[in-house]
């Protein structure tokens, strides 16, 4: 399954500050685009408008051909759109295997909201081992997720996305503050991902991360899109070290 | 699947056969008056405690306005009574009006208050226990400030607590069973989910506001049909006493003290609790002292046993447990992710296997 | 009518110092301080005990009351809520101001028995002739007495450095360590303080409120909450507002029905939090961890 996420002119501002202004964002169906930026150049709050955690002032949000402009978050991720958060969020005190089954949808059933079903039907446990040993958490599923490390967090978290089986998925900072085999170990997910059909919008400062991964790439600063293109390009492309060296920069570059 | 686990599966429900058995005939065997009595209040504090438990312990917004609900209740099982001149066993059918008469009340009341974070939820069900309190004192039709009687039930003396017994019982083994299949359900773990972190839940696409409503509905039920039984077996109802803070803290308590957000912890906790509370209210007839002595009960529990009886015993158990089983050579995998000996290190990867986030590696801490 | 405004203006007075300390807690340590009922209360008490046995004037005991009361919240602070631990803090603080009102009120029954008893002094029983209608010199004393103590709260707060430590841990726990604040000093002396101002709030209400019992506290704590959330947690400005607002509504609806009077808080309350979370002036609920 695949699908194209867009974001056509928004515009957000925060009293005074103008977070973002007329920004365009294409993450093409089955390609990888990475979005960068300094810090507070409004890749987060881009995020957020994408998947319905915030309200952009002006501006459009496809899914494909559909408008989804506005949307609340659940019907975002009903609609098949999965995010990750920058700090990592899980459900410390249920089971990493509960944590898989919070998000898992139902079979389809004529419309009965039946409350006290089993939570996890056999097919979702199922799927559910599958993630966990795909991310290479498996050995953990009894675990409360609390007891995890901040790396297995993260591939928890990207797991109880991948389970809602979206056609999109974003990630905000996959790779921070995480040890190299793991990025690399997570890259490789990704690809895996991605050859099956899956669309990602990755927000990043690793630049190797990045650039080794992307097929398009997007730049941010002050709320604007400087440049857009593929990560050659991008690489080279004056304004966009500008924007790092220049501006606000984090020098971030090699994470 | 072989014998010794069809055994296994069979222990749990032999367990708990034996277990209603032995309930069920207790009045018969302890025929102490002022037993059976302990016995009754008891089990209406099982299903109170495991009411309150089913909807602030699985989904942490607390409620200390639950009173409210076994007040409506024991209030409507008394108007019920007096208007439609009910008596005898027939009280006992008046027990699923005031249960419903709760749960329509919990609707309204949690759409409003479940709007709100947490803090702000505690004070509003404060606020609506004060509201019920004023209404009682003040409307004609709950008898004012005197309050009402319950109809003469009309049992025999040496047996009286006994039909108040079984349907007590009634009442506690099915909130218990209740509070187990929620806890297992879809509901449960949603509620839970909840409980952790709301946004995120909701952002998952669990429904909250049905979740959230739906256990404080249920939970609400059940207290009131509590409070209903409750009213007839004591035999009156005034403000103070059918909308007591008092309650509040006793449900609290027990839950806390057994076991928060666990199934047996409220049971363990009433049955702890209510017999003590009342033999000492027996021992020395100054009220007072309970309110004292619960009170700083809480304050222990709080500080020394945050996690309640039950899941700190239990978690003692399993390091126990644990320990043996290492010096006997026979290691289980450490419990905190800690990878097991033998994963493959850095730089040998296998499809789907990672150094378990690295942990020696970690550049992060976690 | 006019009398109905001006004695709730009055009456706000010192219902919003009771509740300044009781949102000013809230907001440095995220604890509703469901105890400060009864701690009024202890307060009244403490100043009836030094009135009635010792014979020292009621605004002078409170030289002693204050301090008292005082050491009491630090001791509350440091013996029943700083060393919980655990997921589930935030409840189980609430749950230990629960239990520490609950005992507190025990003790007072058992101490001095569930009858009423008020504070007296010459002041207390006579008035004074104000445009038309007569208004009791107490309440323009308690009144003047609690502006005074905000006034000074005020100044600690916006002009000392310990006040400016409390504003920067209010906004910032984790900053405020950082730049070395002792957050856990800061936090026991804002509860000592919010607990302190209980001293004056109650000798201010049990020279006020015609007689007090062990069981006032419930009434007193209800009012109070209902005007710290009105206002918004946090923001002894909004309690102060929240505060005029209900008793003046109060003592308006008094006119009319003695009896429901009081239910104005807490319909009031109801109300605005159906249509705002947030209170009046409150921060906006931010529900993130």
């Amino acid at each position: 399954m695949t699908a194209a996420l867009r974001a056509e002119a928004v515009s957000r501002a925060f009293g005074g500050v103008q977070a973002l202004s007329d920004c365009t964002l294409t993450a093409a169906a089955g390609q990888i685009t990475g979005l960068i930026g300094p810090n507070g150049s409004g890749k987060t709050t881009l995020f957020n408008i994408l998947t319905g955690y915030e309200r952009a002032d002006s501006g459009e949000v496809f899914l494909s051909r559909a408008r989804i402009t506005g949307a609340a978050p659940h019907r975002v991720f009903g609609l098949g759109v999965g995010r990750t958060f920058q700090l990592t969020r899980i459900f410390p005190r249920l089971t990493v295997l509960e944590n898989m089954l919070v998000p898992a949808r139902p079979p389809p059933r004529p419309g009965r909201w039946r409350p006290l079903a089993g939570a996890g039907s056999a097919a979702q446990r199922r799927r559910a081992a599958e993630l966990l040993e795909f991310t290479g958490i498996a050995g953990h599923a009894g675990a409360l997720a609390g007891t995890l490390s901040y790396g297995q967090r993260k591939l928890l978290e990207l797991a109880c996305v991948l389970i809602a089986d979206p056609a999109v998925v974003l990630l905000d900072e996959p790779a921070g503050g995480v040890n190299p085999t793991l990025i690399t170990h997570l890259a490789a997910r990704i690809r895996d991902l991605n050859a099956a059909g899956t669309t990602f919008l990755i927000v990043e400062h690793n630049m190797d991360f990045v650039m080794g991964l992307c097929d398009q790439v997007t730049v941010l600063n002050y709320g604007t899109v400087v440049a857009a293109g593929p990560p050659q390009e991008i690489r080279a492309d004056p304004r966009v070290l500008d924007a790092y060296l220049g501006g606000a920069g984090d020098g971030s570059a090699g994470g | 699947m072989t014998a010794g686990a069809a055994r296994q599966r069979a222990a749990p429900a032999a367990g708990i056969a034996v277990l209603l058995a032995a309930v069920a005939v207790f009045p018969l065997v302890f025929t102490n008056a002022t037993v059976t009595n302990f016995a009754v209040v008891t089990l209406i504090f099982v299903a109170c405690a495991s009411a309150w438990n089913l909807f602030s312990g699985y989904c942490g917004y607390l409620s200390l306005g639950h009173a409210v609900f076994f007040g409506t209740g024991a209030y409507v099982t008394g108007i019920a009574a007096r208007d439609w001149q009910v008596a005898g066993n027939g009280v006992f059918g008046l027990l699923p009006l005031a249960a419903a008469a709760a749960a329509v009340l919990a609707v309204p009341l949690g759409l409003i208050a479940l709007r709100v974070r947490r803090h702000t939820f505690v004070v509003i069900t404060i606020a609506y226990f004060f509201i019920a309190q004023l209404a009682a004192s003040n409307l004609a039709v709950t008898g004012g400030s005197s309050g009402l009687l319950a109809p003469a039930p009309g049992y025999a003396a040496a047996t009286f607590n006994n039909p108040f017994y079984y349907v007590a019982l009634v009442l506690a083994a099915g909130t218990v069973a209740l509070s187990w299949a929620i806890r297992r359900s879809v509901l449960g773990l949603h509620l839970r989910a909840i409980r952790d972190d709301e946004d995120r839940a909701a952002g998952l696409g669990v429904r909250v506001t049905a979740a959230k409503l739906t256990a404080f509905a249920v939970s609400g039920l059940i207290t009131g049909a509590a409070g209903g039984l409750w009213f007839y077996f004591l035999g009156q109802a005034y403000p103070q006493f059918a909308f007591d803070p008092l309650f509040d803290l006793a449900v609290v308590l027990m839950a806390f003290f057994g076991g928060l957000g666990t199934v047996a912890g409220p049971v363990l906790g009433a049955l702890v609790l209510e017999p003590a509370q009342l033999y000492l209210t027996l021992q020395f007839t100054n009220g007072y002292l309970s309110e004292i002595l619960l009170g700083l009960l809480l304050l222990v529990v709080l500080r020394f046993l945050p996690r309640g009886v039950l899941p700190t015993a239990a978690e003692q158990w399993a390091r126990a447990w644990a320990a043996r089983q290492r010096a006997a050579g026979r290691g289980p995998a450490p419990p905190d992710g800690v990878p097991a000996a033998g994963s493959p290190p850095a730089g040998g990867q296998q499809a789907g296997e990672v150094p378990a986030g690295g942990p020696p590696v970690s550049g992060a801490g976690s | 009518m006019l009398r109905a405004v001006a004695a709730g203006i009055l009456g706000g007075g010192v219902y919003a110092l009771m509740a300044a300390g009781l949102t000013l807690i809230f907001g440095v340590l995220d604890i509703i301080n469901i105890a400060q009922g009864i701690l009024v209360v202890l307060g009244a008490y403490l100043s009836y005990v030094l009135s009635v046995h010792l014979h020292i004037d009621l605004f002078v005991g409170l030289l002693i009351t204050v301090p008292a009361m005082f050491v009491i919240g630090v001791a509350i602070y440091w013996l029943f809520i700083s060393p919980l631990r655990g997921a589930e803090r935030t409840s189980m603080t609430l749950l230990a101001c629960y239990a520490v009102a609950l005992i507190t009120e025990g003790v007072l029954y058992k101490v001095f028995g569930p009858g009423f008893v008020s504070l007296n002094a010459w002041y207390t029983t006579t008035s004074v002739h104000v445009a038309g209608f007569y208004l009791p010199v107490i309440d323009l004393l308690a009144f003047g007495l609690a502006v005074a103590a905000l006034a000074v709260l005020y100044a600690v707060l916006y002009r000392t450095r310990f006040g400016r430590a409390v504003r920067a841990t209010m906004q910032n726990r984790t900053a405020a360590a950082l730049v070395g604040i002792s957050v856990s000093r800061v936090a026991a002396l804002t509860f000592g303080i919010g607990v302190a101002v209980t001293a004056i709030g109650g000798m201010a209400f049990g020279a006020t409120s015609g007689g007090f019992s062990p069981n006032s506290g419930y009434d007193l704590i209800s009012r109070l909450l209902a005007i710290v959330i009105l206002g918004g947690l946090g923001s002894v400005g909004g309690a102060l507002v929240a505060a005029v607002f209900m008793t003046t509504a109060e003592s308006i609806v008094d006119v009319w029905s003695p009896n429901w009077a009081v239910a104005v808080f807490y319909v009031a309350l109801v109300v605005v939090l159906t249509i705002r979370p947030a209170g009046l002036l409150g921060r906006a609920p931010v529900r993130a961890q």
